[in-house]
């Protein structure tokens, strides 16, 4: 007997519904819950993270992110403009610089910035120690990818923008800052507070810079913790720390999609 | 750099054997044009024929392949002069309004006045409200351009170009991204401006405003000027046949 389309479709997620519910019903009788919480959410190894793990883990991981994205937000400014520059080797610079970064691992620059540099230049090192080189490695890194898109705001802003600035006698840097960046910066905060998210993983590559109890960020503290304890739950600590910082970020990124859809 | 003196007694703008090309494509090819002061000049044509490429010539947003444009005697396609200056002296209303969106009207009214001609807040505000009230908008002043109709916006846009004190205006075929209905204010305030003395080069498709407020009447088609003259001369009676030819299907 030939079932109409519709009703094979009826059926057929009636069947995927059963085994879902099937699985979960297995899960829950044949897991091990006592060590799956012993393991994952131990309440007395996570109180014997606190108060470092955001005292100092969770606020180095900060620090570390907000300094790579500011200088990385100011590069990629600089990167953009050169990159739309009519001067043909500012672009040349520009697009070598981005396509380097974009295309290299961040934990290459990180190492680069850490001991290649003593290497290569013995005695010298980048200013600001551990910070310094977060700073740049991850401003370098982050810095490439905005400005690509930083670029692309400020192609986004119609050319009718610039020419009535110009026309009202303004010159072509001011109508760049007064008219055409605010207005570039609007269209593209979605795409760079994706950016933000993306580098506050990356600040995770500071790990191999060495750290100390003071220094130490989320990932390295959580692995130290897991292996002092033999426990997963500081990984799991750890890992729902990140989730504080990123989930209101895309919250913030789906809320100002929401508006911009709304205002068009 | 040398300083831009206004010669009082040469015509406001004066176009001398101007061409213009993209590439290849030769857009304007030997245009002489005078506008004296205190004149409307009205551009007609059909649509690819130069006009607008012209009216950007005036103030250099397209800069011209070859040949010479004066504003008040002074040549601004001489590379030792700051189109800068010259610009602010020459307000310009486009098709598309752009107004800044990012900014509130006044906002728009003020930012050049301070950023260009250093204006204090107080000044520049004062200015703007003057402004605003000639156009009708006075009401509007904290609105964001996104809040307005087209044919506000575009009166935003003719008071914000009025309140850098031009001593001429150029309209880019101003009243044709409007819907029908709001076209007649916008047409009512230009109106106003003629007969307050403003000099005004008008790329148009209103034949109804160049036959009643236009000085004189330029035709244009494929890069050069086929006709001009008196605009109830020209729309009534042309004489060259792809004037002829034009005017049949607007009119």
């Amino acid at each position: 007997m030939a079932l109409s389309p519709r009703r094979r479709a009826r059926v057929s997620r009636g069947i995927q519904y059963a085994v879902l519910v099937l699985a979960v019903l297995l899960a829950v009788a044949f897991a091990d819950w006592g060590t799956i919480q012993n393991q994952f959410f131990n309440i007395d190894k996570v109180g014997t993270m606190l108060p470092d793990v955001f005292a100092v883990a969770l606020k180095n991981t900060i620090l570390y992110t907000a300094c790579g994205f500011a200088f990385g937000l100011v590069l990629g400014l600089v990167l953009a403009l050169m990159r739309l520059s009519p001067v043909g080797p500012y672009r040349w610079v520009s697009t070598g610089i981005i396509e380097f970064f974009r295309g290299v691992p961040a934990l290459v620059v990180f190492i680069a910035f850490d001991v290649g540099i003593s290497f290569a230049f013995p005695g010298y090192a980048v200013p600001g120690d551990k910070l310094g080189i977060a700073t740049v490695s991850l401003g370098l890194v982050g810095g490439a990818y905005m400005a690509e898109t930083i670029r692309a705001g400020i192609q986004a802003v119609p050319k009718g923008q610039m020419e009535a600035a110009r026309s009202l006698g303004m010159s072509h840097t001011r109508a760049m800052i007064s008219i055409v960046i605010p207005q570039a910066f609007r269209i593209i905060l979605p795409p760079l507070t994706n950016e933000l998210i993306l580098l506050t993983k990356d600040s995770s590559l500071v790990y191999v810079l060495g750290y100390t109890s003071a220094t130490v960020e989320l990932t390295a503290f959580g692995r130290e913790t897991l292996n002092q304890e033999k426990n997963l739950t500081p990984l799991v600590a750890i890992a729902f720390c990140y989730l504080l910082i990123t989930i209101p970020l895309s919250i913030l990124v789906r809320r100002m999609e929401a508006r911009a859809g709304k205002a068009r | 750099m040398s300083e831009l003196h206004a010669d009082p007694d040469a015509p406001a703008i004066e176009v001398r054997d101007l061409h213009k090309s993209f590439g290849a494509n030769e857009v304007l090819k030997g245009i002489d044009l005078e506008v004296d002061n205190g004149d409307v000049v009205c551009v007609i044509g059909p649509s690819g024929s130069g006009k607008s490429t012209l009216l950007r010539c005036v103030n250099l947003l397209e800069e011209p392949t070859s040949g010479d444009v004066y504003v008040e005697g002074i040549q601004v396609t001489d590379p030792d002069i700051d189109v800068d200056k010259v610009r602010a002296r020459i307000g310009m209303v486009f098709q598309q309004f752009n107004l800044f969106p990012h900014l509130s009207v006044l906002r728009n009214l003020t930012i050049s006045q301070q950023r260009v001609k250093k204006r204090g807040k107080d000044e520049s505000t004062e200015v703007a409200k003057r402004n605003l009230d000639r156009v009708g908008l006075s009401d509007k002043i904290d609105a964001f351009p996104a809040h307005l109709s087209g044919g506000q916006q575009q009166r935003v846009a003719i008071a914000r170009a009025l309140s850098m004190d031009p001593d001429m205006m150029l309209f880019d075929e101003v009243t044709s991204a409007l819907d029908p209905e709001l076209v007649g204010d916008v047409l009512a305030v230009m109106k106003q401006l003629a007969t307050e003395g403003m000099t005004m080069m008008v790329v148009t498709h209103e034949m109804g405003f160049a036959r009643e407020v236009g000085d004189n009447l330029v035709f244009m088609d494929d890069g050069v000027i086929v006709e001009e003259g008196d605009p109830r001369a020209v729309l009534s009676d042309p004489q060259h046949e792809r004037t002829q030819e034009f005017l049949s299907k607007v009119l």
